[in-house]
C-alpha cells in the first residue's frame, strides 16, 4: 500500500510500529557514560564560587564540567551570543546549568549532582516584561544595556486618519500564557569519539547544523571535526533548537575530554525547567471601523517576553508584526511591537512561531467589531479579508500565487453548518447547565522563512548501478515524516517506483548546510530542491540515451519508467539507461537545490515583500461551557487549509489533526506556571496536553491549490493548523457564554490563587 | 526470579528484582520499544502488557512483574515479522508521525480490544487517554484501533443470542 492508492506511506512506519526505531536514548556504545546537568536554586544571582570537589569525589563521576572548562566559546545564539554552555557570570534563570556530572551511571551522576555548591549574591529577579522596560531596571545582561531586545514596527498609510474616518474605535488588552512544547521524547544527546579524531553527535534536535556550529565553537574545532548525525526524533514543534544544541555541545565536550561515549538523557523535569517556551504575550490592540463593516486603522503594541536569552525572539516577534492585521486588508497601521529579557525561563521557537498570540487578538477583535456593528463577523471577515491581488499591510501585493482566503472559510462554514448552529448558540442562556457555542477564525500565513533570513535548500539524488536510488536532503525529520513527503516527490517527479527509493539519513557531513527544519518549510524547501534534483537528472539521463534512442537529446520523453526517443523511436528501462550511464562514467549523481524567490524588508516602515508566498486557512469550533462548573467540552472542530499540494494525504490530515489539538491545548488547558521565576508544573501529570477525551472528531479538508513558485507545487502546514483554534474556540466561549476570554488559558470560571496543581495522571 | 517476557522463559538473578524494570528491558534485554518519558506514569510511553493488562513500567521493579506474562513492542509482530492487524492498521491510517508513544499505544490499545472487539470510537478514547500523544491530536490512532478491531471480532465471536 501506498499513498498512490490512497493509503498511507512512511519509510519508517515498520519500525516505528515495531518498536525496532532506535531513538537517540536507545543507541549503546561500548563504555558509555552519562552526563546529567547541574543547577542551582537561584533566579537571578551574580556567580561567586562553584565546588565541585565534592561531586568529583563521589562514587562513579569520571567528570565534572563547569565554563571553566569550555575550550572554545561558552556562548551561543543564533541572534545574540547570550546563552552559555555552562553559567559563568551570572545566573539568569532558575534553568540555567551551572555544572556537568559525568559517570558510570545516569543514577549515580545524579547523586553525584547534588554535591555541587553555588555560591552566588543573589540579585533583583525581573520577573514583569513591562518592569523590564523601566528605566533603571535591573539589567538582565548588563553588557546589553537594556533590557531590550529588539524592536519591530509598522507604519504604513496615516493613522490618526484612519481612526478620524472611523464610527467605531474599539480598544482592548489581551494575554497570552506561557507554553511548552511537551514532545514526548526530552532532550537527549549522545557523543561519540571517532578513531580519525571527529566527534560523533547523535541526538535529538531539530536542526543538526546550527547544533554543528554550537559544538564546533564550544570545541574549538573546525566544523569538519564534528559530525552530527540525523536521528529518529521524538517531536520537536519548534522546541529542539537551542536548548537541544547545547545538550549536544556539552555531550561532545565531555566525551572529547574523556574519549568516550557520551550520553546526556534529560528527566522530563530537567526538560520542562530548562527548554524554551512560547513566548508570553501581552497586546493591546486598538481598531477603528466604519459603519459599513470596513477595518479603517489598527494601532498596536505588542510585548513579549522573552525570558533571560535572545534565542530568536527578534525573528518571532517580526512575524508578529508582520500578521498583526490578521488576513485583513488595512491600509493605516501603527504597530510597535517589543522583545525583552527577564529572569523567566527563555522564550523561542514554538510552531506557530508568534503567530498564535496575534491570531487570538485579531480573530476576536474581527468579532467584536462585527457585534458593535450588528453586522455577522463572517460578514465582516468577507468584507476586509485579503483577495487575488489585494496588498498587505506591509506593502506585499499578493498575485504570484491563488489567494484561498474565500475558499476555506466557505469549506469551513459549509462543512460545520455554521450559520444554523450559531443561530442556536446560548449566548449565556440556557435551560440546562450546558452552554453551546460555535466559533470561527481564519489567518494568512507567510510560509518559510521570508525575510528573517536567506532561504535555500540542497538535496543529493545519487543512483547507485542498479537503479536503486539514494536520495538525501538538507532537511531533517522532527517526526512529521519529512522523509516520507521527500522520498514521494522524488518518485513523482522521477517517474519510478516508491520501492527505488532508499532515503539516506543525512549527516551534516555529506550535504550543505539547508538551513533548519522549522517554519513549516521543509515540504516546500525540501520538496523544491529534490524537484530541481530530479529535474536535472533526467536532463542527464536524456544527455546520456539519446544517442542510443537516436534523436536528439530535447525529444527524449519520460513515461514513467520507460524512456522514449522521438516519434517512433525506441524506448528503454530505466535501469538500462542507469547502466548506459556507469558504462559511459556520465554519473547519475546529481545536486539540486531551490532558491526561495526574493523578499525584502524595510525595518524602519516595516513595509516589504515580506514572503515569497501566503497560506490561507480558517477553523471552526464547536463547544459547551457548564455554567456551574466553568468546564468548556469541545464537541466538534473543523479545519480547511490550503496546502498547494498534499504529498502524503494521512500524514497532511495528521499535520491537521496534531495542530488542532495542540491549538486546544493552548486555549483550555496549558499553561507553565511559576512562582517567584520558579516553574511548580515541571512534568506531565500538571502541565496537562490533551489527552484523548479532551479532544472531538476533528475533520480535516485539504484544499489543494499548486503554487507555480513552488517546484514540488506544494506549500506549508505544520504551523498554519497550529495557529487558529484557540480563537475559534474564544469564540465559541463568547457565543455559549456571552463574555469575551482576553486571557490564555480561557478560564470561564475564576481559579483561586492557591488551588493545588491537579495531578491528571491516569 | 522467573520472567515470561514476549513468550520467552528467564531466569534472573533475585538481585535484580529491586531494579527498575524499564532500564532491565532497555539495558539488560534491549528491549527499547518502552520509553522514558516522564518517569513518573503520567505518559504511557513505557507501557507493557502484563498478563494483557496496560502497566505504565517507568514506576515499576522487576519483582513486580515475576512469574506474570509481560509481552512489550517487540513482541506484537509475528515471529517472521509479519505485522499484527493492529500494528498494520497504525502504518496504514497514518497513525504514527514521531513514534515515541507509538508502542504504548499499540498495546494498550491491544489490550482494549482483547476485551471489546466491539468498541465505539468514544470507548476506544477512553482506553487510550492515560497514553498521551503530542503529534496526531489521537485521531488516527483511533481510525487505526477502530479498523484493526475487525481482526478481533473474528478473533472473538459474538455470544449467541440467548434462545428463548
Amino acid at each position: 500500500m501506498n499513498a498512490a492508492e490512497g493509503k498511507s506511506w512512511r519509510n519508517d512506519a515498520h519500525a516505528k510500529v515495531t518498536g525496532r526505531a532506535k531513538f537517540t536514548d536507545d543507541l549503546k556504545f561500548p563504555r558509555l557514560l552519562h552526563a546529567v546537568p547541574v543547577y542551582s536554586d537561584f533566579v537571578h544571582a551574580r556567580i561567586l564560587r562553584i565546588s565541585t570537589e565534592e561531586a568529583r569525589k563521589a562514587p562513579g563521576v569520571a567528570l565534572v564540567l563547569t565554563a571553566a572548562d569550555v575550550p572554545g566559546t561558552n556562548c551561543f545564539g543564533q541572534i545574540i551570543r547570550d546563552y552559555r554552555i555552562f553559567a559563568d557570570d551570572k545566573i539568569r534563570f532558575h534553568g540555567d546549568v551551572v555544572a556537568m556530572v559525568v559517570a558510570e551511571t545516569r543514577d549515580l551522576a545524579i547523586r553525584a549532582a547534588a554535591l555541587v555548591r553555588v555560591e552566588a549574591e543573589p540579585l533583583h529577579a525581573v520577573l514583569d516584561p513591562e518592569e523590564a522596560l523601566l528605566p533603571g531596571a535591573t539589567l538582565v545582561h548588563e553588557a546589553h544595556g537594556s533590557n531590550l531586545v529588539n524592536t519591530h514596527r509598522i507604519r504604513r498609510g496615516d493613522v490618526a486618519a484612519g481612526f478620524a474616518q472611523a464610527d467605531l474605535v474599539i480598544e482592548e488588552s489581551f494575554r497570552t500564557q506561557t507554553v511548552e512544547h511537551a514532545y514526548m521524547e526530552p532532550e537527549v544527546a549522545v557523543s561519540v569519539p571517532r578513531p580519525d579524531g571527529v566527534i560523533e553527535v547523535y541526538g535529538s534536535m531539530q536542526h543538526p547544523f546550527s547544533t554543528r556550529r554550537f559544538v564546533c565553537a564550544c570545541l574549538g574545532v573546525p566544523l569538519s571535526g564534528v559530525e552530527v548525525v540525523g536521528t529518529p526524533m521524538g517531536g520537536g514543534f519548534g522546541g529542539k533548537d537551542d536548548t537541544a544544541a547545547i545538550v549536544c555541545a556539552r555531550t561532545a565536550l565531555a566525551a572529547k575530554l574523556l574519549g568516550v561515549p557520551v550520553k546526556m538523557m534529560y528527566r522530563r523535569d530537567w526538560s520542562i525547567r530548562e527548554s524554551y517556551k512560547r513566548h508570553p504575550y501581552r497586546v493591546a490592540y486598538k481598531m477603528g471601523v466604519s459603519r459599513d463593516g470596513h477595518i479603517t486603522a489598527v494601532q498596536c503594541r505588542i510585548l513579549a517576553d522573552g525570558g533571560a536569552y535572545c534565542s530568536v525572539t527578534p525573528w518571532v516577534t517580526w512575524r508578529s508584526t508582520v500578521q498583526c492585521c490578521g488576513p485583513y486588508v488595512v491600509e493605516n497601521v501603527h504597530c510597535d511591537t517589543y522583545g525583552v529579557y527577564t529572569n523567566n525561563v527563555v522564550a523561542g521557537a514554538m510552531r506557530g512561531f508568534g503567530s498564535p498570540q496575534m491570531n487570538f487578538v485579531v480573530e476576536q477583535m474581527v468579532e467584536i467589531a462585527a457585534t458593535r456593528l450588528g453586522i455577522s463577523g463572517v460578514e465582516f471577515r468577507r468584507r476586509n479579508m485579503v483577495r487575488q491581488g489585494s496588498v498587505t499591510i506591509t506593502g506585499q501585493r499578493l498575485d504570484t500565487h491563488k489567494v484561498a482566503m474565500a475558499e476555506v472559510l466557505d469549506a469551513v462554514l459549509k462543512e460545520i453548518r455554521y450559520e444554523e448552529k450559531l443561530a442556536r448558540c446560548s449566548h449565556g442562556r440556557a435551560e440546562g447547565d450546558e452552554l453551546y457555542g460555535v466559533g470561527i477564525a481564519m489567518s494568512y500565513r507567510g510560509v518559510s522563512l521570508g525575510a528573517e533570513g536567506v532561504d535555500f535548500c540542497a538535496a543529493i539524488i545519487n543512483v547507485q548501478p542498479d537503479g536503486s536510488i539514494l536520495l538525501e536532503v538538507g532537511v531533517h525529520e522532527n517526526g512529521q515524516g519529512a522523509e516520507a513527503a521527500m522520498s514521494l516527490i522524488a518518485a513523482r517527479e522521477l517517474g519510478v517506483g516508491l520501492g527505488r527509493i532508499r532515503y539516506r539519513r543525512a549527516s551534516t557531513s555529506t550535504v550543505p548546510d539547508s538551513g533548519t527544519t522549522v517554519a513549516s518549510r521543509g515540504t516546500i524547501m525540501g520538496g523544491g530542491a529534490v524537484t530541481v534534483a530530479a529535474r536535472e537528472l533526467k536532463e542527464k539521463i536524456a544527455e546520456a540515451v539519446c544517442g542510443r534512442l537516436g534523436c536528439p537529446k530535447g525529444q527524449v520523453r519520460f513515461d514513467g519508467e520507460t524512456i522514449c526517443g522521438g516519434p517512433g523511436g525506441g524506448t528503454i528501462s530505466f535501469d538500462e539507461a542507469i547502466r548506459i550511464m556507469f558504462q559511459t562514467q556520465c554519473f547519475p549523481y546529481v545536486f539540486g537545490v531551490f532558491r526561495a524567490p526574493r523578499v525584502s524588508w524595510d525595518e524602519h516602515t516595516g513595509q516589504g515583500d515580506a514572503y515569497f508566498t501566503w497560506v490561507y486557512g480558517c477553523q471552526a469550533a464547536e463547544l459547551s461551557v457548564n455554567r456551574k462548573t466553568g468546564k468548556v467540552r469541545l464537541l466538534g472542530a473543523v479545519a480547511a487549509h490550503d496546502v498547494g499540494r498534499a504529498v502524503n494525504r494521512e500524514m497532511v490530515r495528521g499535520q491537521f489533526f496534531g495542530g488542532m489539538a495542540m491549538s486546544a491545548g493552548y486555549a483550555l488547558h496549558e499553561e507553565i506556571r511559576s512562582k517567584d521565576g520558579r516553574i511548580t508544573n515541571t512534568n506531565l501529570n500538571t502541565y496537562r496536553i490533551p489527552r484523548a477525551m479532551d479532544l472531538p472528531e476533528m475533520t480535516a479538508i485539504i484544499v489543494e491549490n499548486p503554487d507555480p513558485q513552488s517546484p514540488s507545487g506544494a506549500k506549508a502546514l505544520g504551523e498554519p493548523t497550529n495557529e487558529i483554534l484557540a480563537p475559534a474556540i474564544a469564540n465559541a466561549v463568547f457565543h455559549a457564554t456571552g463574555r469575551r476570554e482576553f486571557s490564555l488559558p480561557i478560564r470561564t470560571m475564576p481559579v483561586p490563587e492557591d488551588e493545588p496543581e491537579e495531578d491528571c495522571r491516569l | 526470579m522467573r520472567l515470561h517476557i514476549n513468550g520467552r522463559d528467564m531466569e534472573v538473578a533475585d538481585s535484580a528484582g529491586e531494579r527498575r524494570l524499564i532500564n532491565f528491558l532497555r539495558d539488560d534485554l534491549d528491549l527499547t520499544g518502552a520509553k522514558n518519558a516522564c518517569d513518573i506514569g503520567a505518559c504511557g510511553a513505557c507501557t507493557i502488557l502484563l498478563d494483557d493488562e496496560p502497566m505504565k513500567i517507568c514506576i515499576k521493579r522487576v519483582k513486580d512483574v515475576a512469574g506474570h506474562r509481560v509481552l512489550t513492542i517487540e513482541g506484537m509482530a509475528a515471529p517472521d515479522g509479519t505485522l499484527h492487524p493492529l500494528q498494520q492498521a497504525f502504518v496504514d491510517c497514518g497513525a504514527i508521525q514521531c513514534g515515541f508513544c507509538t508502542p504504548g499505544m499499540i498495546l494498550v490499545a491491544h489490550a482494549f480490544l482483547l476485551n471489546q472487539p466491539r468498541p465505539t470510537r468514544e470507548q476506544i478514547r477512553k482506553a487510550i487517554n492515560g497514553n498521551l500523544c503530542r503529534c496526531t491530536g489521537y485521531q488516527q490512532i483511533i481510525d487505526a484501533i477502530e479498523r484493526a478491531s475487525v481482526h478481533y471480532q473474528e478473533a472473538q465471536p459474538p455470544a449467541p443470542a440467548p434462545s428463548t
